[in-house]
């Protein structure tokens, strides 16, 4: 099995740091580039005019990549200490997404944007700090009640399970909010925007970046220093083994699920404020578009998962951006469909026999 | 029906059951026309007569059986992907759209075409076929979960593509005004009030599959599902070929989507890509999980009985409670308004609820097939042969959880049996 995979703190990781850095500025210009190209020559657009647009989206993409990776390390997490495809997992980030709407709206009674930058980091570590520990909460309460149970059950019968919680979730939202798109107060101030030439940087959307950053360096921290982290890698790479030399099962599944529905709640908290509404079938794209990343990724691994979940947001970008939004879809299903023919291991996974 | 008959053990004079159930096994389409011709005529009859004509006129009702035959036929064919063949299919759905709109181009007037509509029975069953193939062949490789989420993504892509090739498909309107099936001897012509002649044809089309199905099943390709099911790395060393095995279950779960699509769209006169999203997909697996997979019966009967308690015992829930005019009340800051609830929109909430329960305390389902039940409780007996609960002990639940028996779904032993892993 891969583990969930985190490279051993060595004398290399700094410089590995600056590579990584190094490449990631590298494909986000080279994409911002791309994207200049096809604006140009599909939409037409001429060429001083298409750059700063170009520039915008390519912000947009980091945005809503990041909360695309954010969804997809619970998936990857889980997949990785238990091989369940937690389907219900796009529904937790969907309840997620509604539960910071109800502390943001029901319990600060907010609707418009906060335009001071102390209420605002106030209100929006409040609404991380309620919906995180609640949604962890319930996936860990999930796991509990119906995982568990079936840890030993063939294969078949948790996923089947989970398909049957993912439409319970979806459906207590239906009940409890109604059909149509609820609204998501944008504390967020919109109106804030960086000038850079003639493009315009939403700085929501860098904050939204750089939140999902900060979340992934501490669960990559988490996982590779600390004592559970090394509990939950040891039980990925090899449950038996790992409980013979006195791993506490349950525990570390529960703190996987934990981990990742705390995450999908952090994601429904950015796409409130990014988004503007809650619907209750968000969760099932989303889920799926997560999950795609993951897999592109390698799943299992938590790296690969970042990766994955910007890959997908830059595709979903691209189309978008050139009018193409409502074949977004398609295009990332496709992405799914050949990277489980052709490399099924993903980007970072590793060659195993019996993953595919 | 005939399916139980099989593995229960005769008492030593043989009673009528046991001769009956001796005639299934030896006649076995014999028995299943008998059986489907008794059902259908008691299917006829029960709407005439209380307590079934108290609730609706038999008209709905023959509608709602038709109706029925759909999910029953979509059931039996999910049932051999996943039941038989032990693959978990999520993109059904879509092998349901491709012969609808199979039929709908070979008989509207947007296409202008009029093709007679039993050959295209044949050919819509036909055409999904083909995609079943083009689906299956690459992806068949892929382990069990990768493949349910494959499916996913295919059932996603089929109506999303009818949703945005508008200048083929109508997008969301859809294709409309279909001709409906050309009058046949006896039942006479088709028309939008014609329920009971589409209930007949309904079960016409039912047993013919089913009887096809059943003797697939006990034939040497019914055996080679088995045994990939059960594992599929012993199935190949005895000579199964198990990728062309399992393309022809998949094949043969998209043949049968395509005929109940033909006849939906034959009867609804209209397609439209909202016909076809995952809650279909959803439903039939919901019906095939509670009919007991594996069971062709048990299927079939799981998804009438869903389907009846999905559109006729919601909706009366409903008539009910309106009936009884219960007033609003509110109870502290809770403002209880019974009224306002509408029964079918808890639908889904209860397939998931079921889903979940089933799986949970009875994942053989409500008519399990006797192979299955010993499979899926295999596990249990190891347990209660260590005389320990599994989940008793945390240190020792993971070291249990590859118990040599626990095979799972797809063949594969879970654990260190299986070939290749890093472990």
């Amino acid at each position: 099995m891969t583990a969930i995979a985190t490279p051993a703190v060595t004398h290399s990781t700094r410089s590995r740091a600056i590579r990584a850095i190094g490449l990631s500025v590298g494909a986000l210009i080279l994409y911002w580039l791309l994207l200049w190209a096809a604006l140009v020559v599909v939409v037409g657009l001429p060429v001083e005019g298409a750059g700063p647009v170009a520039l915008q989206q390519t912000v947009n993409a980091l945005s809503i990549g990041a909360i695309y990776a954010l969804i997809a390390l619970g998936y990857t997490m889980v997949y990785g200490i238990i091989e369940l495809i937690n389907f219900a997992h796009g529904d937790i980030f969907m309840l997620g997404a509604f539960l910071s709407v109800v502390f943001l709206g029901g319990i600060l009674g907010q609707t418009g944007a906060v335009e001071q930058i102390i209420p605002l980091t106030l209100m929006l570590l409040g609404a991380l700090l309620f919906t995180m520990p609640l949604i962890g909460g319930l996936n860990v309460l999930i796991e509990r009640s119906v995982y568990r149970p079936l840890r030993n059950a063939p294969r078949l019968a948790p996923l089947i399970t989970a398909i049957g919680v993912s439409y319970i979730l979806q459906n207590v939202a239906l009940i409890l909010a109604g059909s149509g798109d609820r609204s998501a107060p944008q504390i967020f101030p919109l109106s804030w925007q960086i000038q850079i030439g003639q493009a315009s940087i939403s700085v929501l959307s860098i904050f939204i970046f750089a939140l999902a950053m900060v979340l992934m360096i501490a669960l990559q921290t988490f996982v590779s220093r600390t004592r559970m982290g090394r509990a939950m890698r040891a039980t990925a790479q090899d449950r038996e083994a790992s409980a013979l030399m006195g791993v506490d099962m349950n525990q570390t599944i529960s703190l996987t699920f934990l981990l990742g529905g705390a995450l999908a709640a952090a994601a429904g908290v950015v796409w409130g404020l990014r988004f503007g509404y809650v619907r209750f079938d968000l969760g099932f794209n989303a889920g799926l578009k997560a999950f795609t990343a993951a897999v592109l990724g390698g799943i299992g691994n938590i790296t690969g998962a970042v990766i994955g979940g910007f890959v997908i947001g830059f595709v979903e970008n691209f189309s978008s951006s050139l009018g193409y939004s409502r074949w977004s879809e398609f295009l990332v299903f496709m992405i799914l469909t050949f990277v489980l023919i052709f490399k099924p291991t993903g980007i970072l996974g590793q060659a195993s026999g019996d993953r595919a | 029906m005939t399916a139980t008959a099989t593995t229960r053990p005769s008492s030593p004079a043989p009673s009528l059951r046991t001769r009956l159930n001796d005639f299934g096994t030896a006649h076995r389409s014999i028995t299943i026309i008998i059986c489907m011709a008794i059902a259908t005529t008691l299917l006829a009859f029960l709407p005439t007569v209380l307590p079934l004509n108290a609730i609706q006129k038999p008209q709905p009702w023959y509608d709602a059986f038709a109706n029925a035959g759909v999910f029953v036929l979509l059931a039996m064919g999910l049932n051999v992907v996943v039941g038989l063949a032990g693959l978990l299919d999520l993109g059904y759905a879509a092998f349901f759209a491709i012969g609808a709109y199979t039929y709908a181009y070979s008989n509207s007037p947007y296409s202008n075409v009029d093709l007679p509509f039993l050959p295209m029975l044949v050919v819509g069953a036909g055409v999904a076929a083909i995609f079943g193939i083009a689906l299956g062949a690459p992806t068949l490789r892929l382990r069990g979960d990768y493949l349910a989420i494959m499916t996913l993504g295919f059932g996603e892509i089929v109506p999303i593509v009818f949703l945005n090739l508008e200048n083929w498909t109508q997008g969301t309107n859809g294709i409309s005004a279909i001709y409906r099936p050309e009058p046949l001897p006896i039942l006479g012509a088709f028309g939008a009030l014609s329920s009971f002649n589409y209930f007949v044809l309904m079960a016409g089309i039912v047993t013919i599959a089913m009887a096809l199905l059943y003797r697939l099943q006990d034939s040497r390709v019914g055996r080679a599902w088995n045994a990939i099911r059960e594992d599929e790395l012993a199935a190949a060393a005895n000579g199964i070929n198990t990728v062309t095995t399992k393309l022809l279950a998949f094949a043969l779960g998209a043949t049968t989507a395509g005929l109940a699509g033909v006849f939906n769209a034959s009867k609804l006169t209209i397609v439209s890509p909202d016909q076809f999203y995952f809650t279909v997909s959803f439903t039939v697996l919901a019906m095939v999980i509670l009919g007991g997979m594996g069971n062709i019966w048990g299927v079939a009967a799981g998804a009438f009985i869903v389907y009846m308690i999905q559109v006729v015992f919601l909706k009366q829930l409903n008539t009910i409670k309106e009936a009884l005019g219960i007033p609003a009340f509110d109870l502290g800051p809770l403002h209880v308004d019974l009224n306002a609830i509408n029964f079918t929109d808890y639908q889904f909430l209860l397939y998931g609820i079921a889903l979940v329960l089933m799986m949970l305390f009875r994942p053989e389902g409500l008519f399990p097939s006797q192979r299955r039940r010993r499979e899926l409780h295999v596990a249990d007996e190891f347990a209660a042969d260590l005389g320990e609960d599994i989940d008793a002990e945390p240190g020792i639940a993971g070291s249990l959880g590859e118990t040599p028996g626990a095979e799972d779904l797809f063949g594969e032993s879970a654990g260190e049996g299986s070939p290749g892993g890093e472990r």
